[in-house]
Protein backbone atom coordinates (compact mmCIF):
# COMPACT_ATOMS: atom_id res chain seq x y z
CA UNK A 1 0.00 0.00 0.00
CA UNK A 2 1.16 3.42 -0.72
CA UNK A 3 -1.25 5.25 1.61
CA UNK A 4 0.67 7.45 3.90
CA UNK A 5 1.08 4.75 7.23
CA UNK A 6 2.31 6.84 10.40
CA UNK A 7 -0.19 9.64 9.72
CA UNK A 8 -0.24 10.83 13.86
CA UNK A 9 1.14 8.76 16.13
CA UNK A 10 -1.94 7.30 17.78
CA UNK A 11 -3.04 5.28 15.04
CA UNK A 12 -1.89 1.07 14.94
CA UNK A 13 -0.17 -0.47 11.81
CA UNK A 14 -4.32 -1.87 11.27
CA UNK A 15 -6.40 0.95 11.78
CA UNK A 16 -3.81 3.55 9.79
CA UNK A 17 -4.73 0.30 7.05
CA UNK A 18 -8.15 0.15 7.12
CA UNK A 19 -8.60 4.61 7.61
CA UNK A 20 -6.86 3.93 4.12
CA UNK A 21 -9.12 1.70 3.15
CA UNK A 22 -12.33 3.44 4.36
CA UNK A 23 -11.20 6.69 2.07
CA UNK A 24 -10.55 4.83 -0.52
CA UNK A 25 -14.24 3.39 -0.43
CA UNK A 26 -15.33 6.33 -0.29
CA UNK A 27 -13.92 7.79 -3.47
CA UNK A 28 -14.57 5.19 -5.91
CA UNK A 29 -18.64 5.11 -4.67
CA UNK A 30 -18.73 9.28 -4.85
CA UNK A 31 -17.44 8.73 -8.42
CA UNK A 32 -19.62 6.02 -9.45
CA UNK A 33 -22.46 7.60 -8.05
CA UNK A 34 -21.89 10.54 -9.80
CA UNK A 35 -21.81 8.92 -13.42
CA UNK A 36 -24.61 7.16 -12.69
CA UNK A 37 -27.15 10.16 -11.33
CA UNK A 38 -25.61 12.16 -14.24
CA UNK A 39 -26.29 9.12 -16.53
CA UNK A 40 -30.19 9.25 -15.45
CA UNK A 41 -30.76 13.00 -15.80
CA UNK A 42 -29.10 12.89 -19.22
CA UNK A 43 -30.52 10.22 -21.35
CA UNK A 44 -33.74 9.68 -19.22
CA UNK A 45 -34.99 13.11 -21.03
CA UNK A 46 -33.66 11.96 -24.39
CA UNK A 47 -35.96 8.93 -24.31
CA UNK A 48 -39.08 9.03 -26.63
CA UNK A 49 -42.14 9.92 -25.45
CA UNK A 50 -40.39 11.17 -22.22
CA UNK A 51 -42.45 14.14 -22.43
CA UNK A 52 -45.75 12.26 -22.26
CA UNK A 53 -44.56 9.85 -19.86
CA UNK A 54 -43.74 13.30 -17.70
CA UNK A 55 -46.63 15.09 -18.44
CA UNK A 56 -49.31 12.34 -17.36
CA UNK A 57 -47.24 10.93 -14.46
CA UNK A 58 -45.45 13.92 -12.86
CA UNK A 59 -47.19 17.10 -13.21
CA UNK A 60 -46.23 19.18 -10.68
CA UNK A 61 -49.44 21.63 -10.35
CA UNK A 62 -51.50 18.48 -9.73
CA UNK A 63 -49.17 17.00 -7.03
CA UNK A 64 -49.12 19.60 -5.82
CA UNK A 65 -53.34 20.03 -5.95
CA UNK A 66 -53.80 16.53 -4.91
CA UNK A 67 -51.53 15.88 -1.99
CA UNK A 68 -53.51 17.68 0.49
CA UNK A 69 -56.37 15.59 0.00
CA UNK A 70 -54.45 12.62 -0.46
CA UNK A 71 -52.82 12.94 3.24
CA UNK A 72 -56.23 13.27 4.17
CA UNK A 73 -57.11 10.03 2.97
CA UNK A 74 -53.73 8.30 4.28
CA UNK A 75 -55.03 9.12 7.61
CA UNK A 76 -57.49 6.69 7.45
CA UNK A 77 -54.91 4.09 5.93
CA UNK A 78 -53.03 4.53 9.54
CA UNK A 79 -56.34 4.32 11.59
CA UNK A 80 -56.41 1.06 9.79
CA UNK A 81 -53.02 0.29 10.21
CA UNK A 82 -52.98 0.90 13.83
CA UNK A 83 -56.47 -0.99 14.98
CA UNK A 84 -54.90 -4.16 13.14
CA UNK A 85 -51.57 -3.71 14.93
CA UNK A 86 -52.32 -4.81 18.41
CA UNK A 87 -54.85 -7.43 16.89
CA UNK A 88 -52.64 -9.16 14.71
CA UNK A 89 -49.47 -9.10 17.69
CA UNK A 90 -52.33 -10.50 19.75
CA UNK A 91 -53.91 -13.42 17.32
CA UNK A 92 -50.98 -14.39 16.03
CA UNK A 93 -49.06 -14.79 19.51
CA UNK A 94 -52.21 -17.09 20.67
CA UNK A 95 -51.99 -19.18 17.83
CA UNK A 96 -48.12 -19.71 17.81
CA UNK A 97 -48.27 -20.69 22.13
CA UNK A 98 -51.16 -22.92 21.21
CA UNK A 99 -49.29 -24.89 18.22
CA UNK A 100 -46.64 -25.21 21.02
CA UNK A 101 -48.34 -26.90 23.70
CA UNK A 102 -48.21 -30.13 23.86
CA UNK A 103 -51.53 -30.67 26.44
CA UNK A 104 -54.25 -33.26 25.13
CA UNK A 105 -56.95 -31.09 26.53
CA UNK A 106 -56.02 -28.43 24.00
CA UNK A 107 -55.76 -30.81 20.73
CA UNK A 108 -59.00 -29.26 19.17
CA UNK A 109 -57.36 -25.95 19.63
CA UNK A 110 -54.06 -27.10 18.27
CA UNK A 111 -55.94 -28.68 15.21
CA UNK A 112 -58.09 -25.63 14.74
CA UNK A 113 -54.59 -23.38 14.47
CA UNK A 114 -53.30 -25.58 12.48
CA UNK A 115 -56.52 -25.41 9.94
CA UNK A 116 -56.50 -21.95 10.75
CA UNK A 117 -52.83 -20.94 9.55
CA UNK A 118 -53.17 -23.19 6.33
CA UNK A 119 -56.01 -21.60 5.09
CA UNK A 120 -55.30 -18.11 5.64
CA UNK A 121 -51.62 -18.21 4.47
CA UNK A 122 -52.80 -20.22 1.41
CA UNK A 123 -55.29 -17.70 0.11
CA UNK A 124 -54.17 -14.49 -1.50
CA UNK A 125 -55.11 -10.70 0.84
CA UNK A 126 -57.12 -9.89 -1.94
CA UNK A 127 -59.98 -12.82 -1.55
CA UNK A 128 -59.90 -13.00 1.84
CA UNK A 129 -60.92 -9.42 1.73
CA UNK A 130 -63.18 -9.48 -1.02
CA UNK A 131 -64.62 -12.84 0.69
CA UNK A 132 -64.98 -11.79 4.56
CA UNK A 133 -65.60 -7.71 3.02
CA UNK A 134 -68.50 -8.53 0.97
CA UNK A 135 -70.15 -12.29 2.41
CA UNK A 136 -70.15 -11.63 6.22
CA UNK A 137 -71.92 -7.88 5.97
CA UNK A 138 -74.83 -10.04 3.93
CA UNK A 139 -75.50 -12.33 6.96
CA UNK A 140 -75.79 -9.74 8.95
CA UNK A 141 -79.08 -7.13 9.19
CA UNK A 142 -77.32 -5.23 11.63
CA UNK A 143 -77.25 -1.61 10.08
CA UNK A 144 -73.92 -0.95 12.70
CA UNK A 145 -71.98 -4.40 12.01
CA UNK A 146 -71.77 -3.78 8.27
CA UNK A 147 -69.65 -1.05 8.23
CA UNK A 148 -67.08 -2.73 5.87
CA UNK A 149 -63.97 -1.02 7.38
CA UNK A 150 -64.60 -3.16 10.45
CA UNK A 151 -64.79 -6.32 8.02
CA UNK A 152 -61.55 -5.23 5.89
CA UNK A 153 -60.04 -5.02 9.02
CA UNK A 154 -61.07 -8.47 10.54
CA UNK A 155 -59.55 -9.88 7.14
CA UNK A 156 -56.43 -8.26 7.04
CA UNK A 157 -55.95 -9.13 10.97
CA UNK A 158 -56.81 -12.41 9.95
CA UNK A 159 -54.83 -12.80 7.10
CA UNK A 160 -51.49 -11.25 8.55
CA UNK A 161 -51.96 -13.05 11.73
CA UNK A 162 -51.52 -16.52 10.13
CA UNK A 163 -48.19 -14.96 9.21
CA UNK A 164 -46.92 -13.91 12.11
CA UNK A 165 -48.15 -16.72 13.91
CA UNK A 166 -45.49 -18.78 12.31
CA UNK A 167 -42.86 -16.03 12.98
CA UNK A 168 -43.54 -16.34 16.83
CA UNK A 169 -43.26 -20.14 16.33
CA UNK A 170 -39.91 -19.81 14.84
CA UNK A 171 -38.93 -17.66 17.69
CA UNK A 172 -40.10 -19.84 20.05
CA UNK A 173 -38.34 -22.81 18.40
CA UNK A 174 -35.56 -21.01 17.98
CA UNK A 175 -35.08 -20.99 22.04
CA UNK A 176 -32.83 -23.96 22.60
CA UNK A 177 -34.13 -26.89 24.60
CA UNK A 178 -31.40 -26.65 27.38
CA UNK A 179 -33.60 -23.44 28.65
CA UNK A 180 -36.60 -24.90 29.01
CA UNK A 181 -34.47 -27.59 31.05
CA UNK A 182 -33.39 -25.23 33.02
CA UNK A 183 -36.30 -23.56 33.87
CA UNK A 184 -38.38 -26.60 34.41
CA UNK A 185 -35.17 -27.97 36.39
CA UNK A 186 -35.77 -25.39 39.27
CA UNK A 187 -39.48 -26.41 39.68
CA UNK A 188 -40.88 -23.69 36.82
CA UNK A 189 -43.95 -25.18 35.43
CA UNK A 190 -44.77 -25.55 31.40
CA UNK A 191 -46.81 -22.27 31.91
CA UNK A 192 -44.22 -20.26 33.57
CA UNK A 193 -41.50 -21.40 32.01
CA UNK A 194 -42.95 -20.23 28.51
CA UNK A 195 -43.61 -16.78 29.70
CA UNK A 196 -40.85 -16.19 32.04
CA UNK A 197 -37.64 -17.66 30.13
CA UNK A 198 -38.96 -18.83 26.49
CA UNK A 199 -41.15 -15.98 25.09
CA UNK A 200 -38.86 -13.02 26.27
CA UNK A 201 -35.76 -14.52 24.40
CA UNK A 202 -38.22 -15.70 21.52
CA UNK A 203 -39.76 -11.96 21.35
CA UNK A 204 -36.09 -10.15 21.15
CA UNK A 205 -35.40 -12.47 18.05
CA UNK A 206 -38.54 -11.91 16.32
CA UNK A 207 -38.45 -8.07 16.17
CA UNK A 208 -36.74 -8.04 13.11
CA UNK A 209 -39.40 -10.30 10.64
CA UNK A 210 -42.05 -8.64 12.79
CA UNK A 211 -41.00 -5.33 11.56
CA UNK A 212 -40.96 -6.25 7.67
CA UNK A 213 -44.33 -7.42 8.22
CA UNK A 214 -45.51 -4.16 9.40
CA UNK A 215 -43.97 -2.93 6.59
CA UNK A 216 -45.97 -5.15 4.40
CA UNK A 217 -49.52 -4.35 6.65
CA UNK A 218 -48.77 -0.43 5.79
CA UNK A 219 -49.48 -1.41 2.22
CA UNK A 220 -51.34 -3.82 1.98
CA UNK A 221 -54.12 -1.53 4.42
CA UNK A 222 -54.74 -0.32 1.00
CA UNK A 223 -55.98 -3.30 -0.14
CA UNK A 224 -59.35 -2.42 1.63
CA UNK A 225 -59.86 0.54 -0.52
CA UNK A 226 -61.48 -2.47 -2.80
CA UNK A 227 -64.59 -2.89 -0.28
CA UNK A 228 -65.47 0.57 -0.70
CA UNK A 229 -63.33 3.10 2.30
CA UNK A 230 -61.99 5.83 0.72
CA UNK A 231 -58.48 5.90 1.55
CA UNK A 232 -55.40 6.62 0.09
CA UNK A 233 -55.28 4.97 -3.19
CA UNK A 234 -59.20 4.96 -3.49
CA UNK A 235 -59.02 8.54 -3.55
CA UNK A 236 -56.10 8.47 -5.87
CA UNK A 237 -57.85 6.75 -8.43
CA UNK A 238 -60.81 9.01 -8.20
CA UNK A 239 -58.39 11.81 -8.83
CA UNK A 240 -56.77 10.19 -11.32
CA UNK A 241 -60.05 9.45 -12.97
CA UNK A 242 -61.09 13.57 -12.59
CA UNK A 243 -57.97 15.00 -14.08
CA UNK A 244 -57.28 11.54 -16.78
CA UNK A 245 -53.57 11.98 -15.29
CA UNK A 246 -51.46 9.19 -13.38
CA UNK A 247 -50.11 11.74 -11.06
CA UNK A 248 -51.98 11.32 -8.63
CA UNK A 249 -50.77 7.71 -7.74
CA UNK A 250 -47.41 8.71 -7.63
CA UNK A 251 -48.45 11.07 -5.26
CA UNK A 252 -49.84 8.24 -2.96
CA UNK A 253 -46.68 6.40 -3.88
CA UNK A 254 -44.69 8.98 -2.45
CA UNK A 255 -46.85 9.21 0.73
CA UNK A 256 -46.31 5.37 1.29
CA UNK A 257 -42.80 5.63 0.97
CA UNK A 258 -42.53 8.15 3.09
CA UNK A 259 -43.56 5.93 5.97
CA UNK A 260 -42.89 2.74 4.49
CA UNK A 261 -38.76 3.36 3.42
CA UNK A 262 -38.13 5.03 7.53
CA UNK A 263 -39.65 1.62 8.70
CA UNK A 264 -37.58 -0.70 6.60
CA UNK A 265 -34.10 0.97 7.28
CA UNK A 266 -35.44 0.81 10.98
CA UNK A 267 -35.87 -3.33 10.48
CA UNK A 268 -33.11 -3.57 8.51
CA UNK A 269 -30.52 -1.72 11.74
CA UNK A 270 -32.62 -3.82 14.02
CA UNK A 271 -31.41 -7.27 12.16
CA UNK A 272 -28.15 -6.42 12.16
CA UNK A 273 -27.77 -5.35 15.81
CA UNK A 274 -29.64 -8.67 16.38
CA UNK A 275 -27.19 -10.16 14.65
CA UNK A 276 -24.19 -8.90 16.20
CA UNK A 277 -25.67 -9.47 19.55
CA UNK A 278 -26.33 -13.06 19.20
CA UNK A 279 -22.95 -13.57 17.67
CA UNK A 280 -21.49 -12.28 20.05
CA UNK A 281 -23.67 -14.33 22.80
CA UNK A 282 -23.12 -17.59 20.62
CA UNK A 283 -18.88 -17.69 20.70
CA UNK A 284 -18.90 -16.46 24.70
CA UNK B 1 -31.66 -49.49 58.09
CA UNK B 2 -31.97 -45.67 57.10
CA UNK B 3 -34.13 -44.88 53.60
CA UNK B 4 -31.52 -43.25 51.31
CA UNK B 5 -31.98 -39.73 50.17
CA UNK B 6 -32.09 -40.64 46.05
CA UNK B 7 -32.64 -44.57 45.31
CA UNK B 8 -32.34 -45.50 41.73
CA UNK B 9 -33.55 -49.02 40.93
CA UNK B 10 -33.08 -50.91 37.75
CA UNK B 11 -33.51 -47.74 35.84
CA UNK B 12 -34.00 -48.61 31.85
CA UNK B 13 -33.91 -46.30 29.09
CA UNK B 14 -33.79 -45.95 25.41
CA UNK B 15 -33.93 -42.95 22.85
CA UNK B 16 -35.73 -44.90 20.18
CA UNK B 17 -33.13 -48.00 18.91
CA UNK B 18 -30.03 -46.49 20.97
CA UNK B 19 -30.43 -48.52 24.59
CA UNK B 20 -28.90 -45.93 26.73
CA UNK B 21 -29.22 -46.81 30.60
CA UNK B 22 -29.96 -50.83 30.90
CA UNK B 23 -30.51 -51.56 34.70
CA UNK B 24 -28.95 -49.01 36.94
CA UNK B 25 -28.25 -49.24 40.48
CA UNK B 26 -27.84 -46.68 42.94
CA UNK B 27 -27.95 -45.27 46.51
CA UNK B 28 -27.31 -42.06 47.69
CA UNK B 29 -27.58 -41.88 51.54
CA UNK B 30 -28.21 -38.16 52.81
CA UNK B 31 -24.93 -35.58 52.84
CA UNK B 32 -23.27 -38.61 50.58
CA UNK B 33 -20.96 -37.39 47.56
CA UNK B 34 -21.18 -40.02 44.71
CA UNK B 35 -19.23 -39.56 41.29
CA UNK B 36 -20.04 -40.81 38.22
CA UNK B 37 -17.64 -41.55 35.56
CA UNK B 38 -17.39 -43.51 32.59
CA UNK B 39 -16.59 -43.17 29.17
CA UNK B 40 -18.36 -40.77 26.59
CA UNK B 41 -21.80 -41.79 25.72
CA UNK B 42 -21.81 -44.56 28.79
CA UNK B 43 -24.88 -42.07 29.91
CA UNK B 44 -24.35 -39.93 32.89
CA UNK B 45 -25.72 -37.25 31.48
CA UNK B 46 -28.94 -39.58 30.59
CA UNK B 47 -28.81 -40.74 34.36
CA UNK B 48 -28.55 -37.38 35.70
CA UNK B 49 -31.32 -36.23 33.53
CA UNK B 50 -33.76 -38.75 34.72
CA UNK B 51 -33.13 -38.46 38.37
CA UNK B 52 -34.45 -35.07 37.71
CA UNK B 53 -37.19 -36.16 35.76
CA UNK B 54 -36.18 -34.27 32.36
CA UNK B 55 -36.37 -37.89 30.29
CA UNK B 56 -38.93 -40.04 31.00
CA UNK B 57 -37.62 -43.45 32.08
CA UNK B 58 -38.36 -46.56 30.22
CA UNK B 59 -38.70 -48.49 33.28
CA UNK B 60 -37.29 -49.17 37.42
CA UNK B 61 -38.20 -46.65 39.83
CA UNK B 62 -36.49 -43.38 41.50
CA UNK B 63 -36.74 -43.12 44.87
CA UNK B 64 -37.10 -39.75 46.54
CA UNK B 65 -36.85 -40.37 50.96
CA UNK B 66 -38.49 -43.42 49.39
CA UNK B 67 -40.72 -42.38 47.73
CA UNK B 68 -41.15 -43.05 44.18
CA UNK B 69 -40.94 -40.41 42.01
CA UNK B 70 -40.48 -41.43 38.13
CA UNK B 71 -44.38 -43.34 38.54
CA UNK B 72 -45.91 -41.90 35.33
CA UNK B 73 -48.69 -39.37 35.46
CA UNK B 74 -47.17 -37.52 38.35
CA UNK B 75 -46.91 -33.71 38.53
CA UNK B 76 -43.04 -33.44 38.02
CA UNK B 77 -42.98 -29.63 39.29
CA UNK B 78 -43.27 -29.77 43.00
CA UNK B 79 -40.28 -32.73 42.79
CA UNK B 80 -37.78 -30.96 40.52
CA UNK B 81 -37.57 -28.05 42.76
CA UNK B 82 -36.54 -30.30 45.74
CA UNK B 83 -33.81 -31.36 43.30
CA UNK B 84 -31.04 -29.13 41.78
CA UNK B 85 -29.07 -29.50 38.39
CA UNK B 86 -26.55 -27.82 37.35
CA UNK B 87 -25.61 -28.44 33.14
CA UNK B 88 -22.28 -28.57 31.55
CA UNK B 89 -23.25 -25.43 29.28
CA UNK B 90 -24.14 -23.71 32.51
CA UNK B 91 -28.10 -22.69 30.53
CA UNK B 92 -27.98 -19.46 32.33
CA UNK B 93 -30.85 -17.34 31.29
CA UNK B 94 -29.25 -14.46 29.03
CA UNK B 95 -32.20 -11.89 29.41
CA UNK B 96 -32.21 -11.44 33.03
CA UNK B 97 -29.22 -10.14 35.33
CA UNK B 98 -27.55 -12.24 37.94
CA UNK B 99 -29.38 -11.57 40.01
CA UNK B 100 -32.87 -11.97 39.06
CA UNK B 101 -31.50 -15.85 37.74
CA UNK B 102 -30.99 -16.10 40.77
CA UNK B 103 -34.43 -14.80 42.14
CA UNK B 104 -36.43 -16.38 39.30
CA UNK B 105 -36.70 -19.47 41.02
CA UNK B 106 -38.06 -18.73 44.45
CA UNK B 107 -39.93 -16.04 42.87
CA UNK B 108 -42.24 -17.78 40.71
CA UNK B 109 -42.30 -21.51 42.19
CA UNK B 110 -42.17 -20.49 45.87
CA UNK B 111 -44.15 -17.54 45.46
CA UNK B 112 -41.45 -15.56 47.24
CA UNK B 113 -42.25 -11.50 47.20
CA UNK B 114 -39.69 -9.92 44.28
CA UNK B 115 -37.66 -7.96 46.70
CA UNK B 116 -37.50 -10.71 49.48
CA UNK B 117 -36.05 -12.95 46.77
CA UNK B 118 -33.34 -10.51 44.90
CA UNK B 119 -32.43 -9.84 48.69
CA UNK B 120 -31.70 -13.42 49.47
CA UNK B 121 -29.91 -14.11 46.10
CA UNK B 122 -27.62 -10.80 46.38
CA UNK B 123 -26.95 -13.24 49.35
CA UNK B 124 -26.32 -16.10 48.03
CA UNK B 125 -24.55 -14.19 45.12
CA UNK B 126 -21.93 -12.72 48.14
CA UNK B 127 -21.45 -16.37 49.64
CA UNK B 128 -19.91 -17.30 46.33
CA UNK B 129 -18.02 -15.31 45.79
CA UNK B 130 -20.06 -12.93 43.14
CA UNK B 131 -21.23 -9.60 45.14
CA UNK B 132 -19.60 -7.37 42.03
CA UNK B 133 -21.17 -9.17 39.42
CA UNK B 134 -24.91 -9.23 40.11
CA UNK B 135 -26.12 -6.50 38.14
CA UNK B 136 -24.31 -8.24 34.47
CA UNK B 137 -25.63 -9.94 32.49
CA UNK B 138 -24.55 -13.94 32.21
CA UNK B 139 -22.55 -13.41 28.61
CA UNK B 140 -20.47 -10.80 30.85
CA UNK B 141 -19.28 -13.20 33.17
CA UNK B 142 -16.47 -15.73 32.51
CA UNK B 143 -17.25 -18.97 32.24
CA UNK B 144 -16.06 -20.00 35.52
CA UNK B 145 -18.22 -17.07 37.11
CA UNK B 146 -21.28 -18.53 35.01
CA UNK B 147 -21.08 -21.73 36.59
CA UNK B 148 -21.38 -20.20 40.13
CA UNK B 149 -24.09 -18.23 38.93
CA UNK B 150 -25.69 -21.34 37.53
CA UNK B 151 -25.26 -23.59 41.08
CA UNK B 152 -26.11 -20.15 43.30
CA UNK B 153 -29.57 -20.30 40.71
CA UNK B 154 -30.27 -24.11 41.95
CA UNK B 155 -29.08 -23.22 45.68
CA UNK B 156 -31.78 -20.44 46.01
CA UNK B 157 -34.31 -23.19 45.39
CA UNK B 158 -32.84 -24.70 48.68
CA UNK B 159 -32.62 -28.52 46.89
CA UNK B 160 -32.21 -31.77 48.91
CA UNK B 161 -29.99 -33.41 45.98
CA UNK B 162 -27.81 -31.77 43.63
CA UNK B 163 -27.00 -33.34 40.40
CA UNK B 164 -23.93 -31.75 38.53
CA UNK B 165 -23.39 -32.86 35.07
CA UNK B 166 -19.90 -32.23 34.04
CA UNK B 167 -19.59 -28.56 35.29
CA UNK B 168 -16.53 -27.91 34.31
CA UNK B 169 -16.04 -29.02 31.41
CA UNK B 170 -16.67 -26.61 29.04
CA UNK B 171 -14.56 -24.15 31.11
CA UNK B 172 -11.34 -23.05 30.56
CA UNK B 173 -8.35 -24.70 32.84
CA UNK B 174 -7.71 -21.95 34.92
CA UNK B 175 -11.41 -21.43 35.89
CA UNK B 176 -12.23 -24.80 36.89
CA UNK B 177 -10.85 -24.37 40.25
CA UNK B 178 -12.88 -21.60 41.40
CA UNK B 179 -16.28 -24.16 40.24
CA UNK B 180 -14.56 -26.77 42.15
CA UNK B 181 -13.79 -24.80 45.09
CA UNK B 182 -17.72 -24.43 45.28
CA UNK B 183 -18.27 -28.32 45.16
CA UNK B 184 -16.30 -28.90 48.14
CA UNK B 185 -18.02 -26.07 50.43
CA UNK B 186 -21.26 -27.89 49.10
CA UNK B 187 -20.03 -31.07 50.43
CA UNK B 188 -18.71 -29.27 53.72
CA UNK B 189 -22.41 -27.52 54.12
CA UNK B 190 -23.43 -31.33 53.93
CA UNK B 191 -25.37 -31.11 50.51
CA UNK B 192 -26.26 -34.83 48.73
CA UNK B 193 -24.15 -34.73 45.60
CA UNK B 194 -24.59 -37.28 42.74
CA UNK B 195 -21.56 -35.66 40.22
CA UNK B 196 -21.15 -36.75 36.62
CA UNK B 197 -17.25 -35.83 36.01
CA UNK B 198 -14.05 -35.71 33.51
CA UNK B 199 -12.15 -34.39 36.63
CA UNK B 200 -10.43 -37.59 38.26
CA UNK B 201 -8.36 -35.95 40.67
CA UNK B 202 -10.95 -34.60 42.34
CA UNK B 203 -13.51 -36.99 42.09
CA UNK B 204 -10.58 -39.13 44.11
CA UNK B 205 -9.98 -35.76 46.66
CA UNK B 206 -14.10 -35.36 47.38
CA UNK B 207 -16.01 -38.59 46.65
CA UNK B 208 -17.51 -40.66 49.52
CA UNK B 209 -17.58 -43.72 46.56
CA UNK B 210 -16.83 -43.59 42.60
CA UNK B 211 -19.55 -44.83 40.21
CA UNK B 212 -18.16 -46.67 37.18
CA UNK B 213 -21.11 -46.89 34.51
CA UNK B 214 -20.49 -48.54 31.71
CA UNK B 215 -22.54 -49.49 28.59
CA UNK B 216 -25.62 -48.47 30.81
CA UNK B 217 -25.30 -50.19 33.89
CA UNK B 218 -23.30 -49.39 37.11
CA UNK B 219 -19.98 -51.88 36.22
CA UNK B 220 -17.90 -51.05 39.92
CA UNK B 221 -19.24 -48.68 42.89
CA UNK B 222 -16.95 -48.09 45.80
CA UNK B 223 -14.41 -45.67 48.07
CA UNK B 224 -12.18 -43.77 45.68
CA UNK B 225 -9.23 -44.97 46.80
CA UNK B 226 -10.36 -48.98 45.85
CA UNK B 227 -11.89 -47.52 42.13
CA UNK B 228 -9.01 -45.64 41.09
CA UNK B 229 -5.78 -47.77 42.81
CA UNK B 230 -7.45 -51.23 43.18
CA UNK B 231 -10.44 -51.72 40.16
CA UNK B 232 -11.78 -54.88 40.24
CA UNK B 233 -13.26 -55.12 36.56
CA UNK B 234 -10.83 -55.25 33.44
CA UNK B 235 -13.03 -52.66 32.02
CA UNK B 236 -12.90 -49.86 34.89
CA UNK B 237 -8.90 -50.61 34.36
CA UNK B 238 -8.83 -50.07 30.66
CA UNK B 239 -11.07 -46.37 31.56
CA UNK B 240 -8.76 -45.25 34.27
CA UNK B 241 -5.77 -46.27 32.06
CA UNK B 242 -6.80 -44.42 29.17
CA UNK B 243 -7.87 -41.56 31.27
CA UNK B 244 -4.11 -41.21 32.73
CA UNK B 245 -3.05 -41.37 29.05
CA UNK B 246 -4.84 -38.38 28.54
CA UNK B 247 -3.16 -36.82 31.45
CA UNK B 248 -6.19 -36.33 33.77
CA UNK B 249 -5.24 -38.43 36.86
N1 LIG C 1 -32.16 -36.98 23.34
C1 LIG C 1 -31.47 -38.02 22.83
N2 LIG C 1 -31.89 -38.64 21.73
C2 LIG C 1 -31.23 -39.68 21.21
N3 LIG C 1 -30.10 -40.19 21.74
C3 LIG C 1 -29.62 -39.63 22.85
C4 LIG C 1 -30.27 -38.50 23.46
N4 LIG C 1 -29.56 -38.13 24.54
C5 LIG C 1 -28.53 -38.98 24.61
N5 LIG C 1 -28.54 -39.88 23.60
C6 LIG C 1 -27.58 -40.97 23.39
O1 LIG C 1 -27.42 -41.62 24.61
C7 LIG C 1 -26.07 -42.03 24.79
C8 LIG C 1 -25.56 -41.57 26.14
O2 LIG C 1 -25.50 -40.15 26.14
P1 LIG C 1 -25.10 -39.34 27.43
O3 LIG C 1 -25.14 -37.91 27.04
O4 LIG C 1 -25.93 -39.74 28.57
O5 LIG C 1 -23.62 -39.79 27.67
P2 LIG C 1 -22.54 -39.21 28.68
O6 LIG C 1 -22.04 -40.33 29.47
O7 LIG C 1 -23.11 -38.06 29.41
O8 LIG C 1 -21.41 -38.73 27.70
P3 LIG C 1 -20.44 -37.46 27.82
O9 LIG C 1 -19.34 -37.86 28.72
O10 LIG C 1 -19.97 -37.27 26.41
O11 LIG C 1 -21.26 -36.32 28.30
C9 LIG C 1 -25.30 -41.49 23.62
O12 LIG C 1 -25.10 -42.53 22.71
C10 LIG C 1 -26.22 -40.45 23.02
O13 LIG C 1 -26.05 -40.40 21.64
MG1 LIG D 1 -22.75 -35.98 29.38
Amino acid sequence: MTEPVSTGSSLTRRQAYERGQRRRGIVIASVSTIIAITAVVVLVPRAPRWNRVKKSFFDRELLMDSFPELLEAFWLDIQIFLWSTPLIFGLSLLVAVTRNSRSPALFPLRALAIVYTDVFRGVPVLLTIFLIGFGIPGLIDSRAWSNPLIWGTVALVLSYSAYVSEVFRAGIDSVHESQRAAARSLGMSPRQTLGSVILPQAMRRVVPPLMNSLVSLQKDVALVSLIGPVEILRRAEIQKSLAANFTPYVGAAIIFLALTIPCTRLADYLLHRERRRTGATAIA
Amino acid sequence: MTTPKLAIRGVHKSFGDTVVLRGVDLDVAAGEVITLIGASGSGKSTLLRCANLLEPIDDGEILLDGFDIAEPGLDPDPIRRRIGMIFQSFNLFPHMSVVDNVAIGPRKVLGVARTTAREDAREMLVRLGLEARVDAYPDQLSGGQQQRVAIARSLAMNPEVMLLDEITSALDPELVGEVLDVVRSLKRDGMTLLFATHEMAFARDISDRVCFLHEGAILESGPPSEVFENPSHERTRQFLDRVIDAGRL
